[in-house]
């Protein structure tokens, strides 16, 4: 059973739409209990880090969250959800997130082409960049679809795919057990519900 | 880099698609629900949904039709018709939308927009403007262009930006229907003043006029139509592989 995080941020439709298609026995919960005797857990978030990362802390559910995936169990952190497993966030000042990953959240102002318009709404291509559990079955160039004005800088070694925006940034990031998708799988077609699908039958080899 | 967006916009009453639909694959072309998962599989971008029903009845009737669409189809989708308040806001949200797009309800109350955008996102709040040329100005119109209003559109469309719209639809009622294009110069004026994506509808007749809209106005993310996709007069996978020929990028 995957645990997915109900901490009140976003729109679970989707997400929920999304597990039932592929069959996958997903819950939502904001349930400590629940979390911890789930096999996987999926961190989703739509709206500002600051926010969010306050309600993971008030609620407790961060502090579940860090210690499940410090025992072993895999993560995977949606858009907002990803940029949470990061150190810190600069959006709006700075703010600490779960730390699972090293590196920051960082605005694309200043560093891409002023002409290019901030969020980044769209599909864009996946560049592969590591042999990915989340990428079992694609060969790269496939679309995904974005929604966000930040991304995360961190170092290559934990990019599981890039997209380029004027510049390169990580679609995906992966650590250990911590996988982590800046685009929404749940919005991006046959590509996105692979990606999902991958994820729930990734484990047995990590 | 991104693409360029292909958008069909599909007008629902009462439950069913209207607009003729002529889809010779389809048993059933005005099940809102069949046409969305036909272009969701058939190169859509993302789903335009348009409520034009009145009743409180056929309101329901829509919300059950977006949600099983939603359960179905797994691309973005915008709602739009009747968004007046931030519970209709909440309705088609929690119903399975991704953004919401506000027309004549903004032009009535345009803290409507400052309220939805600080509460759901300005990724999720959408305005949509008719806009037609009058004595040589562009006229915001409203009630489904039925209205003229006082609003200038550049100035209007800006204003909503401003207040947290996170995306454009710019109806041009000069060219809609007339399918000999998109209002290109309409669409140069809208995307030189704001820095949020800008999706032209209205004007499309054929694959050359999208061809022209995204060489003629870089700028534009999208283009959206209703009646020449669903007559089946522009196939999507065809118009996209059309795009790819011309260097204009799009998902394949």
């Amino acid at each position: 059973m995957i645990a997915i995080v109900d901490y009140g941020v976003g729109n679970l439709f989707s997400l929920r739409s999304s597990f039932k298609a592929i069959g996958a026995d997903a819950v939502f919960t904001s349930d400590e209990k629940i979390i911890r005797s789930a096999e996987k857990i999926l961190l989703p978030g739509v709206g500002a880090f600051e926010d969010a990362a306050n309600k993971l802390r008030n609620t407790g559910l961060g502090e579940v969250v860090v210690s499940e995936v410090k025992n072993g169990k895999p993560l995977l952190g949606i858009c907002l959800g990803m940029q949470l497993l990061f150190e810190k966030s600069y959006e709006f000042g700075c703010h600490n997130g779960l730390g699972l990953i090293p590196g920051n959240i960082v605005s694309f102002e200043g560093k891409i082409e002023p002409s290019l318009k901030i969020p980044e709404i769209g599909w864009n291509e996946l560049r592969l960049n590591k042999d990915s559990q989340l990428y079992k079955g694609f060969s790269g160039g496939e679309f995904v679809y974005f929604v966000h004005s930040y991304f995360a800088d961190c170092d290559n070694k934990y990019v599981s795919a890039f997209s380029e925006y004027d510049i390169e940034f990580p679609a995906s990031v992966e650590y250990e057990n911590v996988f982590g998708c800046q685009f929404h799988p749940e919005k991006s077609g046959k590509a996105g519900l692979r990606i999902l699908e991958n994820f729930c039958k990734a484990g047995e080899l990590l | 880099m991104i693409t360029k967006r292909i958008i069909p916009c599909l007008d629902v009453k009462d439950g069913r698609v209207v607009k003729g639909v002529n889809f010779k694959s389809l048993a059933d072309v005005n099940d809102p629900v069949g046409l969305a998962s036909y272009y969701s599989d058939n190169g859509a971008d993302e789903l335009v949904f348009y409520d034009i029903t009145a009743s409180a009845e056929g309101r329901q009737l829509f919300t059950d039709i977006l949600q099983k669409v939603a359960s179905t189809v797994f691309i973005p989708l915008t709602v739009g018709g009747g968004i007046n308040t931030v519970s209709d806001f909440d309705r088609v949200l929690k119903s399975g939308a991704d953004k919401v797009s506000v027309n004549s309800g903004a032009i009535r109350n345009p803290e409507l927009i400052r309220e939805a955008a600080r509460l759901y996102g300005s990724q999720c709040v959408v305005i949509s403007a008719d806009v037609k040329r009058v004595d040589g100005v562009f006229r915001v119109f409203s009630k489904g262009g039925r209205e003229q209003t006082d609003l200038e559109a550049i100035e209007w469309i800006k204003r909503c930006v401003d207040m947290g719209a996170g995306e454009v639809v710019l109806n041009s009622i000069d060219t809609d229907g007339v399918k000999k294009g998109f209002d290109i110069e309409m669409l140069e004026k809208v995307c030189d003043a704001v820095n949020v994506p800008v999706i032209a509808s209205g004007g499309a007749g054929c694959v050359a006029d999208f061809i022209d809209l995204f060489k003629k106005v870089p700028r534009v993310d999208a283009g959206l139509a209703a009646s020449i996709f669903h007559f089946g007069e522009v196939a999507i996978p065809d118009l996209k592989a059309e795009l790819k020929q011309n260097d204009i990028k799009v998902r394949i």
